[in-house]
């Protein structure tokens, strides 16, 4: 993975410094402004260039500053420690090792991103400029390339731009992975006065973060997307619609599209084509159905975001009774890259039916968690093992939930498996928008699934009865058997209502709504039964059938459990089993995480 | 233009056209699809889940009232597959509300009950615990039990696509979902203007009017065509009479006229005056200062005789006219011909002329 960069023409190095929510949300900005003051002290303003960027996925270890091109990585910066990085590595030419990124496995400290083993395996494509360019100046992604595609297609016919689209593979990174050509083959073949085209950056899934990264890091890419994609069908008029919640990518959106504007890439006679082209940015209002193409097309017409049975397809009739072409960010940043390198190359990545790159949002139990960007096939341990760094806590792996709420779970006998659309389909889980959470013994399934289900219970728009009260119908259950008060028979009545709720749902929240509780039943039924028959939960999670009371038999009476306790519950002496007292246990599972040897009850 | 499609519909082939719903096809076709938040005067809605077919070469089971019918189209209305889900979505229904037939003037006439006995369901297997929410009384007309509604969405198109006043909406989301007027008060603080698309759109006991409640069951009703006696629209009614009394006041579409299955407040809700005690049904005349009971030759005569010697004695045009909105436009000319052409004066106006 090695990024295009630009350093101002004089300088000779130059300090990214992220700026995305979560390094900004640690006083990144302070951080900043502490690097041009400290800079300024050092007599190195002249040759050092300060630049911020968006994210580049690997929050956990945020804030991060990058020294380029040396490619010096340093984590969880504070604002304290930007005169240490000035004095001792800007000035001094030695990287500061304390702020270096530990290698979880070698415990040594790694100098560059580039031998970083959560960066060394990823293939960036759609990240390509996340983490690198300023997201706020257009002249920083023009002069990596950007918006090259976007002139490349206007100078081709529609035809030709679909037929490379097509060439690529490339499938829609929203979750349903449908074939972008083929989406703007038809959207193309309507006949109407007026066409829109359509960015869904209105990402909900609990976890997922990639869409929020690539509009705060690379908007522009997004903006060169849509251009090439309306052009391709033949529309003159776009939404960018953003969530509310992400207030980020929204500021930045509309700085990106004012910079297109005046560059005249967007409005009339865009590159001096012919062709007219604008682009409007509509915030959504919080719900996550909106995410669905017809939900969220009833929210940019101001109506309550409710989906709408298809046919009729938005292809034929969209937003404004108008054909409409939905794409995902994670899909529109892809196509400036397809569109300059060429369709081919694109599909040389990936496998047969799933080509190019996937963003997946690493999570759970895991050491380190983000954002990151794989070749699609890639084997599920080989991102969880090498590119995450493994368990933590020397715990097993026990399965991997993907696609959110509306996926499934993969077990440990799949941990091979190649991450590809048909393959997880096939496993009952789904690639969704890439969400990927990591869970190890310490995970309930019961409550996984039970978790899912209460976020898209509470989502569910409520215009159909299947979603609306099948799946509070289920959710009831659930909680029922994770307080041991269900019996087999609830656990058939919940599979064959989920089996409903799927077939019976209007849109894809409701179809797949189940789908966590179907593959959390397909996989762990044992952990459903000992929650019902036993009234144990195996993975000492649901509180109410936790005994709290410490095994002798296993108890290795090492005393994490008791330094763990908040509530000072736990009494242990050395070379003694620890005894916890059930007056003073807050049931605050406190000592089971912290104990290695699963011996709490 | 060749607008007609051939479909096979359960084995069968039918002929429907271009621009039809599969539903459409379906009951043209006398092909009996279960509905519930689907009503033919207002845009299909897709939200019930009971009028699903399966639909060869399409993926999942579509509901009929939203997808167009195309030639050739392979449909299948009553599998075991549709029946499961339609049963579940039923059962869900009775599970999460306060269906209660015996107590419930809905009784006879409700789409939620004739639908649970169509599918054989006698028992609901969902055990759930169910929190009743406040029945909304406050108004002298319309009465809403949120506890009855299927969120079904009727009253909400009703009111705005068909009568286009968009008081009620949805509110919330998913089983919170619930009807609400603007900012969420009662029906008879909003500005609603009470009439009674709701009441007639609702499938289920959710919104009835209050003037029936407990007046008379749908089977002992006798309905009564009219023709409205407010304006002079001529708006077509069915007066429920129970013991020769009106108990309500419904319409229908079939009923021709051109109100199309639509009323106003006074149509629906204003006819506590038929069986009024202060109700004039012969003309009084003052006679030694007080109103006496008398025949229309008399009443006429006297009035014919007042104008006559009145226009004698100060001339036409101390007459004046003056006519309702209550009466047809034929009678208004009527009344306008008398002041003109008998009487000799243009002193005529109309209560609606404001």
């Amino acid at each position: 993975m090695e990024p295009a960069i630009r350093i101002q023409p004089g300088k000779e190095r130059q300090v990214l410094v992220c700026r995305g929510t979560g390094c900004e949300s640690q006083k990144a900005k302070v951080i900043f402004d502490n690097l041009e003051k400290e800079l300024d002290k050092a007599g190195l303003s002249g040759s050092v260039e300060t630049k911020y960027t968006g994210c580049h996925g690997f929050c956990q270890q945020g804030p991060t500053i990058m020294v380029m091109p040396a490619g010096t990585f340093y984590c969880n910066v504070t604002p304290d420690d930007v005169a240490e990085i000035v004095e001792t590595d800007l000035k001094g030419g030695k990287p500061v090792e304390r702020l270096l990124f530990l290698d979880p496995k070698t415990k040594d400290r790694v100098l560059t991103f580039r031998d970083m083993r959560y960066f060394n395996p990823q293939r960036r494509i759609v990240l390509r400029n996340c983490g690198f360019i300023n997201p706020e100046d257009i002249d920083d992604y023009i002069a990596v390339g950007g918006y090259e595609g976007a002139k490349k297609a206007l100078s081709m016919t529609q035809q030709q731009v679909i037929d490379n689209m097509k060439a690529s593979g490339l499938r829609g990174r929203g979750g349903a992975g449908f074939p972008t050509g083929m989406k703007w083959e038809f959207a193309n073949r309507s006949v109407a006065d007026q066409k829109y085209i359509i960015c869904n950056a209105d990402e909900g899934d609990p976890g997922a973060f990639m869409d929020r990264a690539v509009l705060e890091g690379d908007p522009h890419s997004v903006l060169e997307g849509l251009i090439i994609g309306g052009y391709a069908i033949g529309a003159t008029k776009s939404y960018i619609y953003v969530r509310a919640e992400y207030p980020m990518a929204y500021e930045r959106t509309l700085i990106a599209i004012d910079q297109a504007k005046k560059k005249g890439y967007l409005g009339k006679n865009i590159f001096g084509s012919g062709h007219d082209f604008e682009i409007k940015v509509k915030l959504g209002a919080g719900a996550f159905v909106c995410g669905e193409e017809t939900a969220l097309i009833a929210s940019i017409e101001g109506k309550r975001g409710m989906p709408m049975p298809r046919p009729p397809f938005p292809a034929v009739k969209g937003v404004f009774g108008k054909p409409t072409n939905i794409n995902n960010v994670e899909t529109l940043a892809n196509i400036p890259v397809v569109m300059t390198k060429g369709g081919e190359w694109f599909a040389s990545t990936g496998t047969e039916k799933s080509k190019g790159t996937k963003v997946f949002a690493l999570a759970g139990k895991i050491t380190y968690s983000g954002l990151v960007e794989v070749p699609m096939g890639t084997p599920l341990r080989e991102i969880i093992e090498e590119v995450g760094g493994g368990i933590l806590n020397k715990r097993k792996f026990k399965a991997a939930q993907t696609g959110g709420p509306s996926g499934g779970c993969i077990p440990a006998e799949h941990f091979d498996v190649p991450m590809d659309y048909e393959n997880l389909t096939q496993l009952g889980a789904i690639m969704g928008s890439g969400g990927l959470i990591v869970t190890d013994e310490t995970t309930c399934m019961v409550d996984m699934a039970k978790f899912f289900l209460t976020f898209t219970q509470k989502e569910s728009c409520g215009k159909c009865v299947p979603c609306r009260l099948g799946t509070k119908k289920m959710l009831e259950i659930l909680t029922d058997v994770t307080k041991g008060k269900a019996t087999l028979e609830d656990l058939d009545q919940l599979v064959t209502l989920a089996e409903d709720v799927k077939n019976g749902s209007l849109c894809g929240l409701g179809q797949t709504a189940p789908n966590p509780v179907l593959s959390t039943v397909r996989y762990f039924r044992d952990e459903y039964e000992a929650h019902i028959l036993k009234k144990e939960c195996p993975a000492r999670v649901c509180v109410r059938l936790i005994k709290f009371q410490v095994n002798p038999d296993k108890c290795k009476k090492c005393g994490q459990c008791a330094s763990a306790c908040p509530a000072d519950a736990i009494t242990w002496k050395k070379k003694e089993v620890a005894q916890i007292d059930s007056e003073k246990c807050i049931k605050c599972r406190s000592c089971i995480l912290a104990c290695r040897y699963n011996s709490i009850d | 233009m060749d607008d007609k499609l051939t479909l096979t519909i359960n084995g069968i082939s039918v002929r429907g056209k271009k621009g039809q719903t599969v539903l459409e096809v379906c009951r043209e076709n006398g092909i009996k699809v279960p509905t519930l938040c689907f009503h033919p005067k207002m845009p299909p809605y897709g939200g019930c889940r009971l009028c699903i077919v399966e639909i060869q070469n399409m993926r999942g089971l579509p509901p009929s009232c939203t997808t167009p019918a195309t030639d050739g189209m392979n449909i299948s209305t009553h599998t075991d597959r549709l029946f499961r889900v339609r049963r579940t979505v039923l059962e869900l229904l009775l599970a999460y509300g306060n269906h209660n037939c015996l107590m419930c003037e809905k009784n006879g006439e409700c789409e939620l009950q004739n639908l649970v006995y169509e599918h054989g369901i006698d028992s609901v297997r969902f055990k759930t615990t169910f929190a009743p929410k406040p029945v909304d009384d406050s108004s002298s007309m319309i009465v809403r039990d949120p506890n009855k509604c299927v969120l079904c969405g009727r009253c909400v198109r009703g009111c705005l696509s068909v009568q286009v006043n968009g008081v009620i909406d949805i509110a919330a989301r998913g089983s919170d979902s619930f009807i609400t007027t603007f900012n969420g008060g009662l029906l008879n603080d909003s500005n609603c203007a009470f009439c009674g698309e709701c009441v007639a759109s609702c499938p289920t006991g959710a919104l009835t009017p209050k003037q029936s409640h407990f007046k008379g069951r749908p089977w002992e009703l006798k309905k009564v065509q009219t023709t409205c006696t407010y304006c002079g629209v001529g708006c077509q009614l069915e007066l429920n009479v129970k013991d020769n009394e009106v108990v309500k006041v419904t319409t229908d579409p079939d009923l021709g006229g051109p109100n199309k299955g639509s009323l106003c407040v006074k149509g629906r809700f204003g006819n506590d005056f038929i069986n009024h005690p202060d109700r004039l049904k012969v003309p009084l005349v003052k006679k030694n200062g007080s109103l006496q009971e008398s025949t229309w030759d008399e009443a006429l005569k006297i009035v014919a005789d007042k104008m006559g010697s009145i226009k004698k004695k100060s001339g036409p045009d101390s007459l004046a006219f003056f006519s309702s909105a209550r009466t047809t436009n034929e009678e208004n000319y009527l009344v306008s011909k008398f002041a003109r052409a008998v009487i000799g004066t243009n002193n005529v106006d109309h209560c609606a002329r404001l």
